[in-house]
């Protein structure tokens, strides 16, 4: 029984008077693929950010790789192979494509104290950082400024980026936000082809992605879990259908979703 | 030990006088989002102004009467001219421009006052002492400050909960769109409160007058007391405020009273002397150092 | 094309300066160009962490002072003969540039550490006070020192022996302080191009973004930090050959203010920008105090109005494309 790559037990957040994560518990085994959805201010975000560190939660655990990193920041559980892109592109809008990529690569070659080599003609970061790009589709635009890029374009860099670092968990949120249908299907395709060499936890509220893509999916509602199952099962779930997934729900509209993203 | 009772009351004294310029500084930066150097600018003004009047009429009172309205129409008057054009911009812009607004108010001060010290005698009917235990004798001016203070905490805390206006400024903190779209005059709110604090750093200057001297440069060392104190309390809090300008006063005055005399039980007198002479001057920036390791963000971060 | 003309003008000029100075007998000009020198290399070390890595330091005279302050002690040591400790081992002060300067900057750099140790943890506004309430709180630690000249500062009989170069030559001064300061450049230059300069640049772009990448910030911006402090105590140890005294004052926060403002008026995070903001300011200061004793007055409203509307600085107008910096992050 292979040990989960991502375990995590009772997470408890609370925000003043609201309970945005209330013991929620799930586990990734390695290679799989799985979907968090839920509705507006279900507790997807603030999940996100206790699992990457930036929120300390108030209860539960988070194991990565069979060790605790609950108390670890973000930048340790990144060097451990932790890797995440952003609800809200972060990039670095004054690099080219390949510049951010190449940072990526060098977050996870050794320290950076180095102060006499010219990093952008190494190839021991730019390399890697060429095949990153070409894994997303991104080869013919590295030499683009960041900020220069199509919305979609950036979302795949985010991708870009998260593959450089070399990681064995994936924490993908919502990459397919503000997607037109033919980047949407563009992604999906990418994150099809991720599937099995990384592990991924996919935060989305495209249910197309969702359900062509997940190996399993965890169902959040006000900061709780409800169901956890393959897609059929949760497809299937009357309770699951009559928060979320019913014609007549909140589900799958494009919502302002401002409020979910907590201030760094 | 009646002269550590004094000590005490001086520590008070100082930090109350730290509480009416941290308050108005702490309101600007929480609400308008403005650091603003030249806060103890006006703190300055507020004093040259009372030292003036004084001298010609020969009453304190009418020279604090005056000082206040004038100060903060220079207040606003600055406002309007040049921190109008730095509410978007980043606090590091925001610290150049108003480091260079001190420049300016220095070297006026100085041209239209002259380079020497001014000289402001408090009013006549507090010239004398309290003895608030018997005994110990109490300067009635120095008591009558922090009195003053107490109030001015009492009133400003009053504002922020219980009045229109004080929902308003924490409306205007917690969400300028939105108070804004809700009606609200932003602008004139803007010009409000920084008038507000404009006042608070002419009392502060003005009571200050007799203590210290009035001359140029008078406000940038409590501007960094300032500072001290808000680090300490958490920017944006006046309660935070308060409680970081009672401890700054508190520090200083003690420190400099004892830290030697503490130091002569360990080491020799000579020794004592220097280093404990040394260490008070150091005192509140180990302190703010201390909290700082222990609360990043101050003492109350509230707002911020 | 136009800022290689104006690079190679500018050093055309630096190297020729002593001779029209002579040429034109305004010899104080020597000083006054070493002066700049000085505040350049002063503005390179604040624009490392400014410029490149956004943060905003408001006491870096702290270490400037500081820098100075090694030099004085030392040479005063020297120069009356006394040993600066007796205990463990006796050591003596020293006139030697060679150990001086050296030492001023592992003393800045050592306080930089510790000071940035604690005010790394801070960040935006809390940053900026802090610093500036450090640098205070080492002006008065200076002020008290009496053994030192206290509040009155403290005299250099001569200025630091360097070898074969006699320095109280004004002119071989200022050659060496050039020279210093092109090495400075250099390396910042390397630096700067380096994977050190691009996780600086990167913090100071997005700093979160670099933390979920796996930096660990804090580290970085620590050593940049001390790396800037102990540049700054060189810039510390040549003022305080230049004026041949010390003072408290040079740790004063007007003092930080001006380094600040060569910086930005120079163009922040450029490689060049800090040496023409020192070229600008200490100009502008020359020119106007010619005119009246008051030039502060219009100094004053002048810095407001370049932060309002001109803020890329100078070199922003040489450079065509948007240089590497601008906007520090709150």
């Amino acid at each position: 029984m292979t040990e989960p790559i991502l375990d995590v037990r009772g997470l408890d957040k609370t925000f003043g008077a609201v309970r945005a994560c209330d013991g929620v518990t799930l586990a990734l085994d390695p290679g799989e693929l799985h979907a968090v959805i839920g509705p507006n201010g279900a507790g997807k975000t603030t999940l996100i950010g206790q699992l990457v560190g930036e929120i300390t939660p108030d209860a539960g655990t988070v194991r990565f790789r069979g060790q605790d990193i609950t108390g670890l920041p973000a930048h340790a559980r990144a060097a451990r192979g932790l890797a995440r892109s952003f609800q809200i592109t972060s990039l670095f809008p004054r690099l080219t494509a390949l510049g951010n990529v190449a940072l990526a690569v060098q977050a996870h070659a050794g320290h950076s104290f180095r102060f006499w080599r010219p990093a952008a003609r190494e190839a021991a970061l730019i390399d890697p950082a060429r095949t990153a790009l070409a894994q997303v589709g991104l080869a013919d635009r590295a030499g683009t400024r960041a900020g220069a890029l199509a919305h979609g374009e950036q979302r795949q860099l985010e991708i870009a980026m998260a593959l450089a670092t070399e990681p064995r968990l994936l924490l993908l949120d919502e990459p397919t936000a503000g997607m037109g249908i033919e980047e949407s299907a563009r992604m999906i395709a990418l994150l099809a082809g991720l599937k099995g060499r990384v592990a991924i936890l996919l935060v989305e509220h495209d249910m197309d992605a969702v359900f062509a893509l997940a190996d399993r999916i965890t169902v959040m509602v006000y900061g709780r879990v409800i169901a956890t199952g393959t897609p059929r099962e949760i497809r299937a779930d009357a309770q699951v259908r009559r928060a979320y997934l019913g014609d007549e729900e909140i589900g799958d509209e494009e919502e302002i979703r401002g409020a979910d993203e907590v201030a760094p | 030990m009646l002269l550590f009772l004094e000590q005490v009351l001086n520590g008070l004294q100082l930090g109350v006088m730290l509480f009416l310029m941290a308050a108005g500084l702490t309101l600007v930066l929480g609400i308008m989002n403005l650091v603003n150097l030249a806060h103890g600018s006006l703190y300055m003004v507020g004093a040259f102004v009372a030292a003036t009047v004084a001298g010609w009429s020969g009453s304190f009172m009418l020279g604090l009467i005056v000082a206040l309205p004038v100060t903060a129409l220079v207040g606003i008057a600055v406002e309007f001219i040049a921190l109008r054009h730095l509410y978007e911009r980043d606090h590091l812009d925001q610290v150049l421009a108003t480091f260079g607004l001190i420049l300016f108010f220095n070297e006026a001060a100085s041209m239209i006052w002259g380079p020497r010290a001014l000289f402001l005698d408090g009013p006549a009917w507090l010239s004398g002492a309290v003895e608030i235990v018997p005994g110990a004798p109490y300067p009635a001016f120095r008591l009558a400050i922090i009195v003053v203070g107490l109030i001015v905490a009492a009133g400003l805390y009053l504002l922020v909960t219980r009045t229109r206006l004080g929902m308003l400024i924490r409306a205007g903190a917690s969400n300028r769109e939105m108070a804004g779209a809700l009606g609200v005059d932003i602008k004139l709110l803007y010009t409000l409160v920084f008038g507000l604090g404009a006042m608070l750093a002419a009392l502060a200057g003005v009571m200050a007058g007799p203590i210290y001297a009035v001359e140029v440069g008078m406000g940038e060392h409590i501007l960094i007391l300032t500072f001290v104190v808000i680090v300490i309390g958490g920017i944006g809090s006046i309660r935070g405020a308060l409680v970081g300008a009672l401890l700054v006063g508190l520090v200083d005055t003690l420190g400099r009273a004892y830290l030697s005399t503490v130091l002569k039980l360990f080491a020799s007198p000579a020794t004592a002397d220097g280093v404990g002479a040394s260490l008070a001057s150091m005192a509140i920036y180990i302190l703010m150092a201390a909290v700082l390791v222990w609360r990043p963000k101050g003492l109350f971060p509230g707002h911020g | 094309m136009a800022r290689r003309a104006v690079l190679l003008g500018a050093l055309a000029l630096g190297l020729a300066l002593p001779a029209l100075a002579a040429l034109t007998g305004l010899d104080y000009g020597v000083g006054v160009a070493t002066r700049i020198l000085i505040f350049a290399l002063a503005g390179l070390s604040l624009n490392l962490i400014l410029g490149y890595g956004g943060m905003v330091s408001f006491g870096h005279a702290a270490f400037f002072g500081t820098g100075a302050y090694v030099v004085a002690i030392l040479s005063q040591h020297a120069s009356l003969g006394e040993p600066l400790v007796t205990w463990p081992i006796e050591i003596g002060g020293t006139e030697s540039a060679l150990i001086a300067w050296p030492l001023a900057m592992a003393v800045a750099g050592l306080l930089a550490l510790a000071i940035g140790a604690i005010s790394l943890r801070t960040g935006g506004l809390y940053f900026i006070m802090i610093t500036l309430a450090f640098a205070q709180m080492l002006y008065f630690f200076f002020v008290s020192l009496e053994a030192y000249g206290g509040d009155d500062g403290l005299s250099i009989w001569a200025r630091s022996t360097a070898g074969p170069l006699d320095l109280s030559d004004d002119v071989q001064f200022y050659y060496l302080v050039l020279a210093l300061l092109l090495i400075v450049l250099a390396l910042k230059a390397r630096l700067v191009a380096s994977r050190f300069g691009a996780t600086l640049a990167g913090i100071r772009d997005n700093e979160r973004r670099m933390a979920a990448l796996g930096f660990p910030t804090y580290r970085y911006k620590l050593a940049a930090f001390a790396i800037s402090g102990a540049l700054a105590g060189l810039a510390g140890a040549l003022i305080a050959n230049q004026t041949e005294f010390v003072s408290p004052s040079f740790l004063d926060w007007q003092r930080s203010g001006e380094i600040l403002v060569v910086v930005i008026l120079g163009g922040m995070g450029t490689l060049y920008g800090p040496v023409a903001g020192a070229v600008a300011y200490l100009l502008l200061e020359e020119v106007l105090s010619q005119w009246t004793q008051h030039w502060m007055v219009v100094m004053g409203p002048l810095l407001v109005l370049v932060v309002i509307f001109a803020r890329r600085g100078l070199w922003g107008l040489v450079e065509r494309e948007s240089p590497d910096g601008g906007g520090s992050r709150d």
